[in-house]
């Protein structure tokens, strides 16, 4: 079984996020960028199906700038067997976007299974997986915790408000990746040397036919405000008044 | 508790600059050698280092290694921690690619030596002695030995230690007493060995020793030491482990620092004779060891920058979340995180400034050393071997000296938290002090320094590297006007260094014990400058890439503002050095030892 996993490139975990001055996005020049944290768990999901058997081939997919190709041999020396790069002028890729590019791109590779992670951690948006379902027409599993594939099915685990959801989907089917679906290997030096040597192929948005121009503008990115020092209150009268009248929460 | 973040982007800068990465690649064996494997490697390395090594860091040296019966448990989490850490393949990175190793340069091996260290000293050197018996192995020993251990070695499901120590013979070999008497195709081995790092432990299925004792017939002195290879356990005829060979853990030592880390006394021959193999030919053996002692002391070197990064990352934090005092000259308003006093910034950037300049240096020799090793050109190697002969005692008595600096400096940043344990400054002291001791004190390198390296070529190496920082001189004075004073400062310190070098040469066969006298304020006096000429490199091209459209202008920024300070406020301190060279022999020779 073929498996088609996306990866992202975003500003690493550990990085403080700062606001450009002009307030239109945030600092990405020159900052440490790292493999999204939900989409390592999505190429450990599919390594360790290839290691028990159950998929024969892992294409790793990216999007974005040719600085992507870095966290595709991230992937590849995770495991998964070649790359894609799909190489956008614009850096601001917007789901539907996206997904589109995935969509041409599925076409072309045909997989049986799609595993994204849920969302980025970047924009936030937990878009682009349900977006390509609908686009393919395929079942979905968001926010997945775990995966047992059985022929033509997949039983999967989902973590939604109040419990577990599970669920048997039909295959072909979009999986997106909770936190507690696994916890990603570390790369082996070994797997770091053969990833160089492993296909990564390049596309352009125009050969895969997807108008990727933005539909969202975005007016202004700010900080979010600094939390300012509380106050004594001198007794409980006091304190459910200022819950009711300045809080409005009761 | 801060957690240790690998620092890239400078560790890049210097291993490009530095180490001189576009020549490394140049190199027979290198041409995969190139600035996105460097990045992916580090940055994996990184990874390792933050989330697995670190965290036991703390815990490791709290609980220490366990003596029970002679039997050696390491720290609990280090064992799982050493099983991924070989698994990843981290111990094959330098090991030769005959034997499943990856081949890397120096220019890569060093560095990651350094996260490794950053992150947990004690840890790490169990993989570094291994490379040392890796190294030893396969320059001299038989092929026999090599197909045996060396693929064990190099994939780390073995480790390795050098046995050289014994209760009269230190830093003085000649005096080693064990014994190896010759049995058929193997020798009996019966001695005491003191200091054995990772002698003895429970990470891994066997422990592969290398001796050093003398023969029945052997000369008197260092011209009548061997070395062996002596397993812990016997290997069948399959070559797994097999029998205890006649080795004991009698005890493990109580130490300043390193607590993680086991140091081992260990008996050969109780029941009349360890089994042991001779490595090469017999009588040879501290020439040997010297092979991968010099590589040994550039690591140890890079130790020392290694322990001076984490104790910065770890002031830093504090400085940046104590809230005391206003601001100088403000007498009402918030209270400011400390960093905002001078003096706090004063001691954080002389911690920041010295280790970039320690991490020049030693990238700088790593890069010799790959030059040394695999140049096309006999030629060529040998300049650089004679370079990379030069440096290999700066490297390890200046970095060391100076991560004990640091790493107090650290504590003090502190205040007196600093001095509680819990807060974890004063580990990085503790780890520190060992490492101006291990592998030749900084008396000893200095030692060396003066004499094969500087006395008896009549300085010829050192003044033409002198003669290659004047060089920058040219530069410095084209750069303008913010860079007067950093040229100054660094044209008064090469003269030092000059003037020094000059002394010594003059003095060393004359007066040995003069020469002798002022040998570690010339190893500082070395460093120091050396230290400057890299920083001043440093910042030439730093000014030079804010040019640049797409200039990482917070990390040049930043290098341009360490390396002034470095040049403008530590770099003086070589003339102060330079003095006590040319004019302080006497007077610590004038008491006589009887008025002690």
């Amino acid at each position: 079984m073929k498996v088609l996993v996306t990866v992202k490139r975003v500003i690493d975990p550990y990085v403080k996020v700062r606001v450009k001055s002009d307030g239109s996005g945030v600092e990405t020049a020159n900052v440490k960028m790292a493999m999204n944290p939900f989409c390592e768990i999505a190429i450990e999901q599919a390594v360790r199906m290839k290691e028990a058997g159950v998929v024969t081939e892992i294409v790793a997919v990216s999007i974005g700038a040719p600085q992507c190709q870095e966290t595709l041999r991230t992937a590849m020396a995770m495991g998964a067997d070649r790359g894609i790069l799909v190489e956008t002028g614009t850096t601001d890729m917007q789901p539907l976007a996206v997904a589109k590019l995935v969509k041409a791109i599925i076409d072309k590779e045909q997989p049986r299974l799609v595993i994204m992670g849920k969302q980025a951690i970047d924009d936030d948006a937990n878009q682009t997986g349900q977006m390509v379902s609908a686009l393919l027409g395929w079942p979905q599993s968001a926010f997945t915790s775990a995966i047992t594939v059985n022929g033509d099915t997949a039983d999967v685990t989902r973590e939604i408000d109040g419990g577990l959801e599970k669920l048997t989907i039909k295959l072909p089917a979009v999986i997106t990746t909770d936190l507690r679906l696994n916890e990603p290997r570390y790369v082996t030096l070994p797997n770091i040397m053969k990833a160089k040597k492993k296909p990564l192929e390049t596309l352009k948005p125009e050969t895969l036919g997807v108008d990727v121009t933005p539909r969202l503008k975005t007016l202004k990115v700010e900080e979010p405000p600094k939390r300012s020092a509380g106050v004594k209150v001198a007794d409980v009268k006091e304190l459910v008044a200022k819950l009711r009248n300045e809080a409005r929460v009761i | 508790m801060s957690t240790y973040n690998a620092p890239l982007k400078d560790m890049q800068f210097a291993i490009a600059e530095f180490a001189g990465l576009d020549g490394i690649t140049a190199l027979p064996g290198c041409s995969e050698v190139n600035a996105d494997l460097v990045e992916a490697v580090l940055t994996e390395a990184g990874k390792f280092a933050q989330g697995v090594l670190d965290p036991l860091n703390r815990s490791g040296d709290k609980q220490g290694a366990q003596w029970r019966d002679g039997v050696v448990t390491a720290p609990a989490g280090f064992k799982e921690a050493y099983a991924q850490f070989a698994e990843a393949g981290w111990n094959s990175l330098g090991g030769s690619v005959d034997h499943g190793g990856q081949g890397l340069p120096h220019s890569i091996a060093l560095p990651l030596q350094e996260m490794w260290n950053s992150a947990n000293m004690a840890f790490c050197l169990c993989p570094m002695l291994t490379t040392g018996v890796q190294e030893a192995l396969v320059h001299h020993g038989s092929a026999d030995l090599v197909k045996t251990y060396m693929p064990k070695l190099v994939s780390g499901e073995w480790t390795g230690t050098m046995n050289l120590t014994e209760p009269q013979a230190g830093s003085d070999l000649s005096a080693v007493r064990t014994r190896a008497v010759p049995e058929g195709d193997h020798y009996r081995i019966q001695g005491t060995k003191i200091f054995i790092t990772w002698g003895e432990h429970d990470m891994t299925g066997n422990i592969v020793h290398l001796v050093l004792a003398r023969l029945p017939d052997a000369p008197e002195g260092v011209k009548g030491i061997s070395m062996f290879v002596v397993p812990k356990f016997m290997l069948n005829a399959d070559g797994s482990p097999g029998a205890r060979n006649d080795i004991r853990c009698v005890s493990i030592e109580h130490k300043l620092g390193i607590h993680g880390s086991p140091t081992c006394v260990l008996a050969y021959g109780d029941k009349g004779g360890a089994t042991g193999y001779l490595v090469g030919e017999a009588n040879r053996g501290l020439e040997y060891m010297f092979t991968m002692m010099n590589h040994a002391r550039l690591g140890v070197g890079m130790e020392g920058v290694a322990i001076a990064e984490r104790a910065y990352q770890h002031a830093l934090e504090y400085a940046k979340t104590r809230v005391q005092g206003r601001a100088i000259g403000q007498r009402s308003g918030d209270r400011v995180t400390i960093i905002h006093h001078p003096d706090v910034r004063r001691m954080l950037l002389t911690m920041r400034a010295q280790t970039e300049a320690m991490r020049a240096l030693g990238y700088y020799a790593a890069g010799t050393l790959d030059r040394a090793k695999r140049h096309a050109d006999a030629q060529q190697r040998a300049g650089h071997q004679s370079r990379l002969d030069l440096l290999t005692p700066v490297v390890k008595g200046w970095c060391t000296e100076l991560a004990v600096e640091i790493a107090s400096l650290g504590v003090q940043v502190h205040g007196g938290m600093g001095f509680i344990e819990e807060t974890g400054a004063a580990q990085y002291l503790r780890d520190a002090r060992i490492t101006t001791i291990y592998e030749g004190t900084t008396g000893i390198q200095a030692n060396d320094l003066i004499g094969r390296k500087v006395g008896a070529e009549k300085g010829a190496t050192a003044l033409a590297l002198i003669a290659e920082m004047r060089a920058l001189d040219a530069p410095l004075l084209a750069a303008g006007e913010t860079f007067t004073a950093m040229r100054a400062s660094f044209t008064q310190a090469v003269d030092g260094l000059e003037a020094a070098t000059l002394w010594l040469v003059d003095h060393y066969r004359q007066e040995p014990e003069a020469a002798a006298a002022v040998a570690v304020p010339y190893l500082k006096l070395f460093g120091t400058v050396a230290g400057g000429w890299l920083m001043a490199r440093a910042a030439l091209i730093a000014r030079e890439r804010l040019n640049e459209t797409d200039a990482d202008r917070a990390f040049l920024e930043g290098k341009l503002a360490t390396t002034r300070f470095y040049l403008e406020h530590l770099l003086p301190q070589a003339g102060a050095l330079a003095q006590t060279v040319t004019r302080g022999a006497a007077s610590t020779l004038a008491l006589d030892v009887a008025a002690f």
